[in-house]
């Protein structure tokens, strides 16, 4: 089971409701961070990590033996990561998005693949839980080739250990944001009861139902703003599965780098009880 | 002109209040969202639309089922996995598509089409402190980067239109290709952070992706009485870096208050936070204009 943890607006919570998740999961758990432009999940779950390894993409090089400037290459480039200018061809590897193209149609064979550093991932062990994070390389643009690479891990890790797997996505709702939660078996939107959180969380909304997981809500941050949020889940049919109420305490606890779950009794019995809830709307989604 | 872009970095520091703050403040400005993913700064501005365009951009791939011979050349070739086959027929998926063309071309059968993408709509607008201009792309569409650069264009002819001197935009969280596309060619980079282990560490990364890009940064640090002791960090990192702290602002209430009356921070009757913001505001319209004024001089030289 694949549990992605998403939100549309940026720090309503979701590294807290994923870290808690991963420290009251009943199964084994690999805790995932997709959020690869400013991973944090690993600020609080304090994985030990094997060493990072580089993650790249195929580029096009040019061999200027083979290379007529015919300008097929270029002219096929959906991204203009090559240009042919006057008796010259120039590759912009930033802009390349790694389809493969100009290597399958050079027709001299004069394009040979190179590579671009994305990023690295990183995995290890938090406590009895696996870990797994992608971080962007400073500077680099695209993310979704490097959450493709992690989640490559993640399946060859979750066919070995045959447990599940929390992840904590990057905020937002296009293409990064879609790439993290595609193929999980449920997505867990937090949200807080603003009308910015409000506003998000629509957008997430229709963003993720095409998917097809079930969807259920966290409200983070309870007791603050209005309660527009939760006359929409109702209309919408969204399981609202925790309300967090809004506490100095959390907030300093968060700031302290602890884990929300392991800060009183009551707090972890309300993520057991989200935890049972997913667990729950997942079977029942495999039954249906 | 002098352009100044609002990033964080993580999200939810408060962009978007203190950007909306500011508009209030700017005198001569054009505000800008470039967070066309989620963006929020119309929340508080309320915009009404003077003009609206739609955005397309990039192509996306259809196959024809009447002419595919499901010879799986596409599917083999795609290296996005957004070719679904199942059983003999093959479709696209849109959300995986990158746009790139491949199947398009070697498609031994020519039943791949290529149609412009409509991702998502721009617009101008005005409101109660200027002239606006934003966008909303379409939930799961890329091309931020593209759509954030005509954004800024569009407010760069707007400002010279209206005799303006000043762009104010509100950036997107993370540090990729929107981010990144707001960052080139801006005088000040305001980043505004809290003192968490997430903000610290957001911080260092945002802000060293402005050094990549020779961007000079300030820094608000939000929510500063949250812990002492990252304060303490996070003060340390900007010493180190060069990095002038405009403002240090206490968590208040009122901002989520002023959020749900759908109005900025200095509107809001008698509060603490707006002479703060007046400080912050003039330290941050002065170090624009310095950064303005220095290069200014060097491309006269």
């Amino acid at each position: 089971m694949i549990v992605s943890v998403a939100s549309g607006k940026g720090g309503t919570g979701k590294t807290t409701v994923a870290a808690s998740l991963v420290s009251v999961w009943s199964r084994p758990v690999a805790a995932v961070d997709l959020d690869v432009e400013e991973p944090n999940l690993h600020l609080f779950l304090k994985p030990d990590l094997a060493g990072p390894e580089p993650v790249y993409m195929e580029i096009p090089v040019v061999d200027w033996g083979k290379c007529t400037l015919c300008g097929a290459c270029s002219d096929f480039c959906q991204f203009k990561a090559i240009a042919l200018l006057g008796a010259s061809l120039h590759v912009f590897p930033d802009m390349c998005h790694g389809c493969g193209g100009c290597l399958a149609l050079c027709p001299e064979q004069a394009l040979t693949p190179g590579q671009r550093q994305l990023g690295e991932v990183e995995a290890g062990m938090a406590g009895t839980a696996d870990f797994l994070m992608g971080r962007l390389r400073v500077g680099e643009a695209m993310s979704p080739p490097l959450m493709r690479a992690v989640k490559q891990r993640l399946g060859r890790l979750l066919a070995t250990s045959g447990g599940d797997a929390v992840i904590d996505s990057p905020p937002g709702v296009s293409c990064p944001a879609v790439t993290a939660v595609m193929d999980s078996d449920f997505i867990l939107l937090v949200t807080e009861p603003t009308p910015f959180g409000f506003h998000d969380f629509r957008l997430a909304v229709e963003a993720f139902s095409p998917l097809g997981a079930p969807l259920g809500a966290v409200i983070n941050r309870a007791g603050e703003g209005d309660l527009t949020v939760q006359a929409y889940c109702r209309e919408r049919g969204i399981p609202i599965l925790a309300e967090i109420l809004f506490s100095r305490a959390i907030a300093e606890g968060y700031a302290r780098g602890r884990v929300v779950a392991d800060l009183s009794p009551e707090l972890r019995a309300l993520f057991e009880s989200l935890r049972d809830s997913i667990q729950a709307a997942v079977r029942e989604a495999a039954h249906a | 002109m002098h352009e100044i872009v609002v990033i964080s970095g993580k999200g939810g520091t408060g962009k978007t209040s203190l950007t909306g703050a500011f508009a209030s403040l700017a005198r001569n400005a054009i505000l800008c969202d470039l967070d066309v993913d989620a963006p929020d700064l119309h929340i508080l501005l309320a915009p009404e639309y003077v003009r609206e365009e739609a955005f397309i951009s990039g192509f996306e791939a259809h196959i024809d089922p009447g002419a595919c011979t499901g010879c799986a050349v596409c599917a083999d070739m795609c290296r996005y996995g957004a070719v679904v086959v199942s059983g003999q027929k093959y479709t696209i998926d849109a959300l995986r598509c990158e746009g790139c063309g491949v199947c398009v071309r070697f498609c031994p059968a020519q039943a791949v089409s290529f149609t412009p993408r409509h991702c998502g709509q721009r617009y101008i607008s005005s409101t109660r402190f200027g002239t606006m201009v934003h966008a909303q792309l379409f939930p799961g569409q890329e091309n931020s980067g593209r759509l954030v650069s005509l954004l800024r264009r569009e407010a760069r002819d707007t400002a010279k239109a209206e005799g303006r001197d000043l762009i104010l935009c509100d950036g997107a969280p993370g540090i990729g290709c929107p981010v990144i596309s707001s960052l080139s060619g801006t005088h000040l980079a305001v980043i505004v952070t809290e003192p968490t282990p997430s903000g610290r560490h957001d911080l260092d990364r945002v802000g060293r992706l402005c050094e990549h890009f020779r961007v000079k940064v300030a820094v608000i640090v939000n929510k500063y009485d949250l812990n002492q002791d990252e304060e303490g960090r996070i003060q340390a990192l900007c010493r180190e870096r060069g990095y002038e702290i405009v403002a240090r602002l206490p968590h208040d209430p009122i901002v989520t208050g002023a959020m749900v009356a759908r109005k900025v921070v200095t509107e809001m009757p008698e509060n603490p936070l707006s002479a703060l913001l007046v400080q912050a505001w003039s330290r941050i319209e002065g170090l624009a204009r310095a950064v303005g004024a220095s290069q200014g001089a060097s491309l006269s030289l």
